[in-house]
Protein backbone atom coordinates (compact mmCIF):
# COMPACT_ATOMS: atom_id res chain seq x y z
CA UNK A 1 0.00 0.00 0.00
CA UNK A 2 1.55 3.31 -1.02
CA UNK A 3 0.44 5.11 2.32
CA UNK A 4 3.26 7.98 3.20
CA UNK A 5 4.98 5.99 5.62
CA UNK A 6 5.65 3.05 3.29
CA UNK A 7 6.76 6.09 0.70
CA UNK A 8 8.84 7.61 3.38
CA UNK A 9 10.41 3.78 4.05
CA UNK A 10 11.51 3.54 0.53
CA UNK A 11 12.95 6.97 0.63
CA UNK A 12 15.30 5.19 2.71
CA UNK A 13 15.64 1.99 0.32
CA UNK A 14 18.33 3.13 -1.94
CA UNK A 15 20.92 5.73 -2.31
CA UNK A 16 20.17 6.18 -5.91
CA UNK A 17 18.08 5.92 -9.02
CA UNK A 18 18.89 4.84 -12.62
CA UNK A 19 16.88 7.48 -14.71
CA UNK A 20 16.32 6.61 -18.16
CA UNK A 21 16.40 10.10 -20.00
CA UNK A 22 15.04 10.47 -23.40
CA UNK A 23 17.26 13.18 -25.80
CA UNK A 24 16.90 13.95 -29.02
CA UNK A 25 14.91 16.08 -31.18
CA UNK A 26 12.29 16.08 -33.96
CA UNK A 27 14.62 13.67 -36.33
CA UNK A 28 15.09 11.33 -33.89
CA UNK A 29 16.83 10.65 -30.50
CA UNK A 30 18.22 8.02 -27.79
CA UNK A 31 17.78 6.93 -24.33
CA UNK A 32 20.72 8.37 -21.71
CA UNK A 33 21.01 6.84 -18.15
CA UNK A 34 21.87 8.94 -15.01
CA UNK A 35 22.51 8.04 -11.31
CA UNK A 36 20.75 10.27 -9.67
CA UNK A 37 20.81 10.54 -5.73
CA UNK A 38 17.40 9.77 -3.68
CA UNK A 39 16.01 12.27 -1.61
CA UNK A 40 13.34 12.37 0.93
CA UNK A 41 10.00 13.68 -0.37
CA UNK A 42 11.98 13.89 -4.24
CA UNK A 43 9.82 14.20 -7.10
CA UNK A 44 10.08 13.31 -10.88
CA UNK A 45 10.41 17.34 -11.93
CA UNK A 46 13.41 17.38 -9.03
CA UNK A 47 15.27 14.40 -10.30
CA UNK A 48 14.53 16.19 -13.83
CA UNK A 49 16.10 19.57 -12.26
CA UNK A 50 18.73 17.44 -10.28
CA UNK A 51 20.39 16.19 -13.61
CA UNK A 52 20.27 19.49 -15.52
CA UNK A 53 21.86 21.49 -12.48
CA UNK A 54 24.19 18.75 -11.20
CA UNK A 55 24.84 16.35 -14.19
CA UNK A 56 24.20 17.57 -17.93
CA UNK A 57 23.23 21.17 -18.34
CA UNK A 58 22.08 20.47 -21.98
CA UNK A 59 19.10 19.00 -21.29
CA UNK A 60 15.65 20.25 -22.29
CA UNK A 61 12.63 20.59 -20.25
CA UNK A 62 9.80 22.93 -19.27
CA UNK A 63 7.47 23.78 -15.94
CA UNK A 64 7.05 27.12 -13.81
CA UNK A 65 4.67 26.52 -11.29
CA UNK A 66 5.95 22.99 -9.49
CA UNK A 67 3.41 23.08 -7.44
CA UNK A 68 0.28 21.40 -9.29
CA UNK A 69 -1.55 24.26 -10.75
CA UNK A 70 0.06 25.47 -14.09
CA UNK A 71 0.48 21.66 -16.28
CA UNK A 72 4.05 22.81 -17.48
CA UNK A 73 5.69 19.63 -16.65
CA UNK A 74 4.12 17.11 -18.18
CA UNK A 75 6.09 13.91 -19.23
CA UNK A 76 5.80 10.43 -19.56
CA UNK A 77 6.90 8.92 -16.72
CA UNK A 78 7.32 4.67 -17.03
CA UNK A 79 5.62 5.42 -20.26
CA UNK A 80 2.41 7.31 -18.41
CA UNK A 81 1.51 10.86 -19.25
CA UNK A 82 1.87 12.58 -15.58
CA UNK A 83 2.65 16.08 -14.20
CA UNK A 84 6.21 15.28 -12.91
CA UNK A 85 5.62 18.03 -9.77
CA UNK A 86 3.40 15.97 -8.45
CA UNK A 87 4.61 12.34 -9.28
CA UNK A 88 6.74 11.37 -6.16
CA UNK A 89 9.87 9.17 -7.19
CA UNK A 90 8.70 6.75 -4.36
CA UNK A 91 5.10 6.27 -5.94
CA UNK A 92 6.93 5.31 -9.59
CA UNK A 93 10.35 3.99 -9.12
CA UNK A 94 11.02 -0.16 -10.32
CA UNK A 95 13.64 -2.35 -9.19
CA UNK A 96 15.49 1.47 -8.66
CA UNK A 97 14.66 3.01 -12.14
CA UNK A 98 12.91 5.57 -13.82
CA UNK A 99 12.24 6.42 -17.38
CA UNK A 100 11.30 9.69 -18.41
CA UNK A 101 10.47 10.87 -22.29
CA UNK A 102 8.67 13.55 -23.67
CA UNK A 103 4.49 13.53 -24.22
CA UNK A 104 3.48 11.25 -26.48
CA UNK A 105 1.35 12.39 -29.57
CA UNK A 106 3.36 15.62 -30.11
CA UNK A 107 6.30 16.61 -32.27
CA UNK A 108 9.26 16.82 -29.98
CA UNK A 109 11.85 19.94 -29.82
CA UNK A 110 14.20 19.01 -27.86
CA UNK A 111 14.90 16.32 -25.02
CA UNK A 112 11.82 16.52 -22.99
CA UNK A 113 10.13 19.49 -24.17
CA UNK A 114 7.43 18.84 -26.98
CA UNK A 115 5.77 21.29 -29.36
CA UNK A 116 2.35 22.34 -28.85
CA UNK A 117 0.73 23.92 -31.03
CA UNK A 118 -0.96 20.86 -32.34
CA UNK A 119 -2.73 20.58 -29.68
CA UNK A 120 -3.83 24.19 -29.81
CA UNK A 121 -4.59 24.35 -33.21
CA UNK A 122 -7.07 21.24 -32.59
CA UNK A 123 -8.53 23.82 -30.01
CA UNK A 124 -9.56 25.71 -32.49
CA UNK A 125 -10.59 23.82 -35.12
CA UNK A 126 -12.91 22.27 -32.55
CA UNK A 127 -14.36 25.93 -32.42
CA UNK A 128 -13.79 25.43 -28.71
CA UNK A 129 -13.31 29.61 -28.32
CA UNK A 130 -16.13 31.45 -27.11
CA UNK A 131 -18.74 32.73 -29.15
CA UNK A 132 -20.12 35.40 -27.29
CA UNK A 133 -23.63 36.37 -27.41
CA UNK A 134 -23.90 39.94 -25.82
CA UNK A 135 -21.54 42.74 -25.82
CA UNK A 136 -20.62 45.00 -22.99
CA UNK A 137 -23.48 47.42 -23.06
CA UNK A 138 -26.02 44.17 -22.35
CA UNK A 139 -27.08 43.26 -19.09
CA UNK A 140 -25.25 40.19 -17.06
CA UNK A 141 -26.22 36.84 -18.08
CA UNK A 142 -28.34 35.37 -15.32
CA UNK A 143 -26.61 32.04 -14.95
CA UNK A 144 -27.99 29.88 -11.89
CA UNK A 145 -25.43 27.53 -10.74
CA UNK A 146 -27.79 24.39 -10.15
CA UNK A 147 -28.64 24.92 -13.48
CA UNK A 148 -28.51 21.39 -15.38
CA UNK A 149 -26.66 22.80 -18.38
CA UNK A 150 -24.69 24.96 -16.24
CA UNK A 151 -23.69 21.96 -14.14
CA UNK A 152 -22.65 20.05 -17.06
CA UNK A 153 -20.43 23.29 -18.06
CA UNK A 154 -19.03 23.71 -15.32
CA UNK A 155 -17.55 19.70 -14.83
CA UNK A 156 -15.02 20.89 -17.60
CA UNK A 157 -14.36 24.38 -17.10
CA UNK A 158 -10.95 23.33 -14.77
CA UNK A 159 -8.95 22.53 -17.90
CA UNK A 160 -5.36 24.05 -17.95
CA UNK A 161 -4.52 22.68 -21.38
CA UNK A 162 -1.62 20.09 -20.08
CA UNK A 163 -1.98 18.08 -22.83
CA UNK A 164 -1.89 14.85 -20.70
CA UNK A 165 -5.29 13.46 -22.25
CA UNK A 166 -3.83 14.03 -25.41
CA UNK A 167 -0.83 11.94 -24.75
CA UNK A 168 -2.47 9.39 -23.29
CA UNK A 169 -5.17 8.91 -25.99
CA UNK A 170 -4.41 5.87 -28.39
CA UNK A 171 -6.74 7.52 -30.70
CA UNK A 172 -4.91 10.27 -30.99
CA UNK A 173 -2.07 8.37 -31.59
CA UNK A 174 -3.69 6.26 -34.44
CA UNK A 175 -5.37 9.02 -35.85
CA UNK A 176 -3.80 12.26 -36.52
CA UNK A 177 -7.30 13.86 -37.54
CA UNK A 178 -8.57 13.57 -34.26
CA UNK A 179 -9.31 16.92 -32.46
CA UNK A 180 -8.83 14.84 -29.24
CA UNK A 181 -10.15 15.01 -25.71
CA UNK A 182 -9.31 18.00 -24.79
CA UNK A 183 -10.07 20.43 -27.15
CA UNK A 184 -13.95 17.93 -27.65
CA UNK A 185 -14.21 18.56 -23.49
CA UNK A 186 -13.79 22.48 -24.05
CA UNK A 187 -16.00 22.21 -27.11
CA UNK A 188 -18.94 20.67 -24.94
CA UNK A 189 -18.26 23.18 -22.22
CA UNK A 190 -19.42 25.86 -24.15
CA UNK A 191 -21.85 23.84 -25.66
CA UNK A 192 -23.86 23.79 -22.36
CA UNK A 193 -22.94 27.27 -21.21
CA UNK A 194 -25.40 29.80 -21.96
CA UNK A 195 -23.89 32.21 -22.87
CA UNK A 196 -22.02 30.46 -25.75
CA UNK A 197 -23.81 31.93 -29.11
CA UNK A 198 -22.64 28.92 -31.53
CA UNK A 199 -24.24 25.67 -30.58
CA UNK A 200 -24.94 24.61 -34.00
CA UNK A 201 -21.28 25.62 -35.32
CA UNK A 202 -19.86 23.64 -32.28
CA UNK A 203 -21.96 20.83 -33.27
CA UNK A 204 -20.83 21.09 -37.31
CA UNK A 205 -17.09 21.36 -36.09
CA UNK A 206 -16.98 18.10 -33.91
CA UNK A 207 -18.81 15.97 -36.45
CA UNK A 208 -16.14 16.86 -39.16
CA UNK A 209 -13.20 14.60 -39.87
CA UNK A 210 -11.60 13.96 -37.31
CA UNK A 211 -14.23 14.75 -34.53
CA UNK A 212 -15.95 13.67 -31.28
CA UNK A 213 -17.20 10.86 -33.45
CA UNK A 214 -13.76 9.22 -33.87
CA UNK A 215 -13.88 8.67 -29.89
CA UNK A 216 -13.82 5.03 -28.89
CA UNK A 217 -13.91 5.96 -25.06
CA UNK A 218 -11.46 3.80 -24.26
CA UNK A 219 -11.28 6.47 -20.87
CA UNK A 220 -7.34 7.05 -21.08
CA UNK A 221 -8.38 10.56 -21.16
CA UNK A 222 -10.71 10.48 -18.47
CA UNK A 223 -8.03 7.87 -15.96
CA UNK A 224 -4.94 10.30 -17.03
CA UNK A 225 -6.27 13.94 -16.40
CA UNK A 226 -4.46 15.30 -13.37
CA UNK A 227 -7.40 17.33 -12.69
CA UNK A 228 -9.96 14.70 -12.00
CA UNK A 229 -12.22 15.74 -15.02
CA UNK A 230 -14.41 13.65 -17.56
CA UNK A 231 -13.53 14.13 -21.80
CA UNK A 232 -14.41 10.77 -22.05
CA UNK A 233 -17.95 11.88 -20.41
CA UNK A 234 -17.60 14.95 -22.37
CA UNK A 235 -16.99 13.25 -25.78
CA UNK A 236 -20.41 11.41 -25.15
CA UNK A 237 -22.61 14.78 -24.45
CA UNK A 238 -21.46 15.70 -28.05
CA UNK A 239 -21.94 11.99 -29.55
CA UNK A 240 -25.62 12.57 -27.87
CA UNK A 241 -26.50 15.76 -28.77
CA UNK A 242 -25.34 15.16 -32.51
CA UNK A 243 -27.39 12.32 -32.94
CA UNK A 244 -30.31 14.23 -31.64
CA UNK A 245 -29.93 16.42 -33.84
CA UNK A 246 -30.00 14.24 -36.51
CA UNK A 247 -33.27 12.85 -35.42
CA UNK A 248 -34.80 15.87 -35.08
CA UNK A 249 -33.72 17.74 -38.22
CA UNK A 250 -32.92 14.33 -40.32
CA UNK A 251 -29.41 16.36 -41.18
CA UNK A 252 -25.86 15.30 -40.10
CA UNK B 1 -19.63 14.84 -42.70
CA UNK B 2 -18.79 11.48 -43.89
CA UNK B 3 -17.31 10.53 -40.36
CA UNK B 4 -20.74 11.88 -38.93
CA UNK B 5 -22.56 9.63 -41.38
CA UNK B 6 -20.23 6.09 -40.91
CA UNK B 7 -21.17 6.38 -37.42
CA UNK B 8 -24.20 7.01 -37.26
CA UNK B 9 -24.63 3.48 -39.88
CA UNK B 10 -22.60 1.89 -37.00
CA UNK B 11 -24.33 2.71 -34.35
CA UNK B 12 -27.62 2.36 -35.90
CA UNK B 13 -26.55 -1.29 -37.88
CA UNK B 14 -25.72 -1.99 -34.18
CA UNK B 15 -29.25 -1.43 -32.73
CA UNK B 16 -30.42 -3.13 -35.41
CA UNK B 17 -28.45 -6.52 -35.01
CA UNK B 18 -28.56 -6.48 -30.86
CA UNK B 19 -32.41 -7.92 -30.98
CA UNK B 20 -31.05 -10.16 -34.17
CA UNK B 21 -27.73 -11.28 -32.24
CA UNK B 22 -29.56 -12.23 -28.70
CA UNK B 23 -32.04 -14.20 -30.94
CA UNK B 24 -29.31 -16.01 -33.25
CA UNK B 25 -27.53 -16.90 -29.54
CA UNK B 26 -30.60 -18.14 -28.55
CA UNK B 27 -31.03 -20.51 -31.37
CA UNK B 28 -27.67 -21.42 -31.34
CA UNK B 29 -28.75 -23.05 -27.94
CA UNK B 30 -31.25 -24.46 -28.48
CA UNK B 31 -29.92 -25.98 -31.98
CA UNK B 32 -26.46 -27.28 -30.78
CA UNK B 33 -28.32 -29.72 -28.18
CA UNK B 34 -28.13 -33.14 -29.26
CA UNK B 35 -25.42 -32.29 -32.02
CA UNK B 36 -26.52 -30.71 -35.28
CA UNK B 37 -26.93 -32.00 -38.22
CA UNK B 38 -27.88 -30.50 -41.94
CA UNK B 39 -31.42 -31.91 -41.79
CA UNK B 40 -31.94 -30.68 -38.78
CA UNK B 41 -31.12 -27.34 -39.24
CA UNK B 42 -32.36 -27.02 -43.11
CA UNK B 43 -35.76 -28.75 -41.35
CA UNK B 44 -36.45 -25.57 -39.25
CA UNK B 45 -35.35 -22.63 -41.93
CA UNK B 46 -36.22 -23.56 -45.41
CA UNK B 47 -38.99 -22.21 -47.01
CA UNK B 48 -39.20 -20.30 -44.05
CA UNK B 49 -40.15 -16.39 -44.92
CA UNK B 50 -39.35 -15.55 -41.31
CA UNK B 51 -35.78 -16.97 -41.15
CA UNK B 52 -35.23 -15.36 -44.63
CA UNK B 53 -36.18 -12.02 -43.40
CA UNK B 54 -34.21 -12.81 -39.94
CA UNK B 55 -31.17 -14.00 -41.68
CA UNK B 56 -31.31 -11.62 -44.32
CA UNK B 57 -31.56 -8.68 -42.55
CA UNK B 58 -28.64 -9.69 -40.41
CA UNK B 59 -26.68 -9.93 -43.42
CA UNK B 60 -27.21 -6.62 -44.57
CA UNK B 61 -26.42 -5.04 -41.16
CA UNK B 62 -23.74 -7.01 -40.36
CA UNK B 63 -21.71 -6.07 -43.82
CA UNK B 64 -22.46 -2.40 -42.90
CA UNK B 65 -20.92 -2.86 -39.43
CA UNK B 66 -17.91 -4.68 -39.98
CA UNK B 67 -16.81 -2.93 -42.95
CA UNK B 68 -17.15 0.04 -41.01
CA UNK B 69 -15.52 -1.39 -38.26
CA UNK B 70 -12.95 -3.07 -39.58
CA UNK B 71 -12.41 0.37 -41.94
CA UNK B 72 -11.72 2.07 -38.38
CA UNK B 73 -9.42 -0.23 -37.33
CA UNK B 74 -7.57 -0.05 -40.43
CA UNK B 75 -7.09 3.73 -40.86
CA UNK B 76 -6.06 3.53 -36.94
CA UNK B 77 -3.54 0.57 -36.86
CA UNK B 78 -2.38 0.61 -40.49
CA UNK B 79 -1.29 3.76 -42.69
CA UNK B 80 -3.27 2.59 -45.49
CA UNK B 81 -5.69 6.41 -46.01
CA UNK B 82 -8.14 7.36 -49.14
CA UNK B 83 -9.03 6.29 -51.84
CA UNK B 84 -7.53 2.84 -50.89
CA UNK B 85 -9.14 2.59 -47.37
CA UNK B 86 -12.37 3.36 -49.01
CA UNK B 87 -11.94 0.94 -51.78
CA UNK B 88 -11.48 -2.35 -49.09
CA UNK B 89 -14.16 -1.25 -46.88
CA UNK B 90 -16.57 -1.47 -49.99
CA UNK B 91 -14.66 -4.67 -51.13
CA UNK B 92 -15.63 -6.05 -47.57
CA UNK B 93 -18.89 -5.06 -47.96
CA UNK B 94 -19.85 -6.54 -50.99
CA UNK B 95 -17.70 -9.49 -49.87
CA UNK B 96 -20.52 -10.09 -46.95
CA UNK B 97 -23.50 -9.33 -48.68
CA UNK B 98 -22.77 -11.28 -51.37
CA UNK B 99 -21.62 -14.70 -49.71
CA UNK B 100 -23.79 -13.94 -46.79
CA UNK B 101 -26.85 -13.40 -49.35
CA UNK B 102 -26.02 -17.13 -50.89
CA UNK B 103 -25.98 -18.63 -47.36
CA UNK B 104 -29.40 -17.06 -46.49
CA UNK B 105 -30.79 -18.63 -50.04
CA UNK B 106 -28.53 -22.05 -49.27
CA UNK B 107 -31.07 -22.47 -45.61
CA UNK B 108 -33.93 -20.74 -46.51
CA UNK B 109 -35.17 -21.81 -49.87
CA UNK B 110 -37.27 -24.67 -50.74
CA UNK C 1 3.79 2.33 -34.36
CA UNK C 2 6.07 3.37 -31.67
CA UNK C 3 6.57 -0.28 -30.43
CA UNK C 4 10.14 -1.40 -30.98
CA UNK C 5 12.28 1.50 -32.08
CA UNK C 6 14.79 1.90 -29.48
CA UNK C 7 14.40 5.58 -30.78
CA UNK C 8 10.93 6.47 -30.34
CA UNK C 9 10.21 8.36 -27.41
CA UNK C 10 7.88 5.95 -26.01
CA UNK C 11 8.68 2.14 -25.56
CA UNK C 12 5.35 1.21 -25.59
CA UNK C 13 1.78 2.14 -25.53
CA UNK C 14 0.19 3.91 -22.48
CA UNK C 15 -0.18 1.20 -19.91
CA UNK C 16 -3.64 -0.26 -19.51
CA UNK C 17 -7.04 0.33 -17.47
CA UNK C 18 -10.21 -1.16 -17.28
CA UNK C 19 -12.23 0.71 -19.80
CA UNK C 20 -8.66 0.43 -22.52
CA UNK C 21 -9.16 -3.45 -22.08
CA UNK C 22 -12.74 -2.93 -22.78
CA UNK C 23 -11.88 -1.07 -25.19
CA UNK C 24 -9.37 -3.61 -26.90
CA UNK C 25 -11.37 -6.71 -26.15
CA UNK C 26 -14.15 -4.91 -28.37
CA UNK C 27 -11.76 -3.91 -30.84
CA UNK C 28 -10.15 -8.03 -31.31
CA UNK C 29 -13.53 -9.72 -31.07
CA UNK C 30 -15.08 -7.63 -33.94
CA UNK C 31 -12.03 -8.20 -36.13
CA UNK C 32 -12.50 -11.63 -35.10
CA UNK C 33 -15.94 -12.27 -35.82
CA UNK C 34 -14.99 -10.25 -39.23
CA UNK C 35 -13.07 -12.62 -40.36
CA UNK C 36 -15.24 -15.55 -39.26
CA UNK C 37 -18.06 -14.26 -41.01
CA UNK C 38 -16.86 -15.12 -44.36
CA UNK C 39 -16.02 -18.91 -43.61
CA UNK C 40 -19.18 -19.50 -42.01
CA UNK C 41 -20.89 -17.86 -45.03
CA UNK C 42 -19.01 -20.73 -46.90
CA UNK C 43 -20.22 -23.48 -45.00
CA UNK C 44 -23.65 -22.75 -44.78
CA UNK C 45 -24.15 -21.93 -48.57
CA UNK C 46 -22.57 -25.74 -49.05
CA UNK C 47 -26.24 -26.42 -48.39
CA UNK C 48 -26.82 -24.94 -51.72
CA UNK C 49 -24.18 -26.69 -53.37
CA UNK C 50 -22.89 -30.09 -51.71
CA UNK C 51 -25.71 -30.65 -49.14
CA UNK C 52 -23.33 -34.32 -47.99
CA UNK C 53 -20.06 -32.32 -47.88
CA UNK C 54 -22.17 -29.93 -45.53
CA UNK C 55 -23.38 -32.81 -43.33
CA UNK C 56 -19.70 -33.89 -43.34
CA UNK C 57 -18.57 -30.77 -41.79
CA UNK C 58 -21.69 -30.74 -39.58
CA UNK C 59 -20.03 -34.33 -38.07
CA UNK C 60 -16.86 -32.69 -37.54
CA UNK C 61 -18.18 -30.54 -35.24
CA UNK C 62 -18.70 -33.42 -33.10
CA UNK C 63 -14.69 -33.21 -32.19
CA UNK C 64 -13.75 -31.95 -28.89
CA UNK C 65 -11.54 -28.65 -29.99
CA UNK C 66 -14.36 -28.03 -32.65
CA UNK C 67 -16.98 -27.64 -29.54
CA UNK C 68 -14.06 -25.29 -28.10
CA UNK C 69 -14.02 -23.10 -30.93
CA UNK C 70 -17.87 -22.80 -30.98
CA UNK C 71 -17.71 -21.64 -27.01
CA UNK C 72 -14.57 -19.08 -28.35
CA UNK C 73 -16.80 -18.01 -30.66
CA UNK C 74 -20.22 -18.10 -28.85
CA UNK C 75 -17.77 -15.92 -26.03
CA UNK C 76 -16.68 -13.44 -28.60
CA UNK C 77 -20.15 -12.58 -29.91
CA UNK C 78 -21.33 -12.35 -26.62
CA UNK C 79 -18.40 -10.02 -25.44
CA UNK C 80 -18.70 -8.10 -28.54
CA UNK C 81 -23.09 -7.88 -28.47
CA UNK C 82 -22.69 -6.43 -24.84
CA UNK C 83 -19.72 -4.81 -24.55
CA UNK C 84 -21.34 -2.97 -27.73
CA UNK C 85 -24.58 -2.10 -25.39
CA UNK C 86 -22.73 -0.71 -22.76
CA UNK C 87 -21.38 2.01 -25.04
CA UNK C 88 -24.36 2.76 -26.83
CA UNK C 89 -26.12 3.38 -23.31
CA UNK C 90 -22.33 5.66 -22.33
CA UNK C 91 -23.29 7.61 -25.68
CA UNK C 92 -26.98 8.03 -26.06
CA UNK C 93 -28.46 7.26 -22.34
CA UNK C 94 -28.27 10.70 -20.63
CA UNK C 95 -27.37 9.54 -17.46
CA UNK C 96 -24.07 8.67 -16.11
CA UNK C 97 -23.72 5.03 -15.12
CA UNK C 98 -20.71 3.73 -13.44
CA UNK C 99 -18.79 2.08 -16.48
CA UNK C 100 -15.83 0.57 -15.00
CA UNK C 101 -18.61 -1.75 -13.47
CA UNK C 102 -20.96 -2.56 -16.02
CA UNK C 103 -17.33 -3.47 -18.54
CA UNK C 104 -16.85 -6.40 -15.74
CA UNK C 105 -20.42 -6.85 -15.66
CA UNK C 106 -20.29 -7.43 -19.58
CA UNK C 107 -17.23 -9.93 -19.15
CA UNK C 108 -19.52 -11.79 -16.25
CA UNK C 109 -22.87 -11.99 -18.92
CA UNK C 110 -20.70 -13.10 -21.55
CA UNK C 111 -18.94 -15.83 -19.79
CA UNK C 112 -22.14 -17.00 -18.80
CA UNK C 113 -24.09 -17.05 -21.72
CA UNK C 114 -21.25 -18.79 -23.65
CA UNK C 115 -20.77 -21.24 -20.88
CA UNK C 116 -24.81 -22.24 -20.95
CA UNK C 117 -23.82 -22.38 -24.59
CA UNK C 118 -21.09 -24.94 -23.74
CA UNK C 119 -22.57 -26.95 -21.30
CA UNK C 120 -25.30 -27.60 -24.17
CA UNK C 121 -22.95 -28.67 -26.96
CA UNK C 122 -20.61 -31.17 -25.36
Amino acid sequence: MLDDASIAETDHAADSIAVSVWRGDASGGTWETFTVPRQPSQTVLDIVTWIQQEADPTLTYRFACRVGMCGSCAMMVNDEPRWTCRTHVGRVVKDGAISIAPLRNLPVIKDLATDMDPFFDKWVKAEATHHPSAGRHDDFAAVLPDDEQRVEASAGIECINCAVCYAACDTVAGNPDYLGPAALQRAWTLYNDSRDDAGGAILDAVSAQGGCHSCHSMGSCTHYCPNDLDPMGAIAGLKRATAKRFFRRGRG
Amino acid sequence: MLDFRLYMAQRLSALIMAPLVVGHLAVMIYAVQGGLSAGEILGRTQGSLFWALFYGGFVVAVSVHAAIGLRTVISEWTRLRGGMLNGVAMAIVATLLVMGGRAVLAVTLV
Amino acid sequence: MRGGDPNAATRRPVRGHALWYAHIIHRVSGIALALFLPLHFWVLSLALTDAARLDNFLAFTELPFVKVAEFGLVFLLALHLFGGLRLMALEWLPWRAPHKTLAAGTLAVSAFVSGVFFLQAI
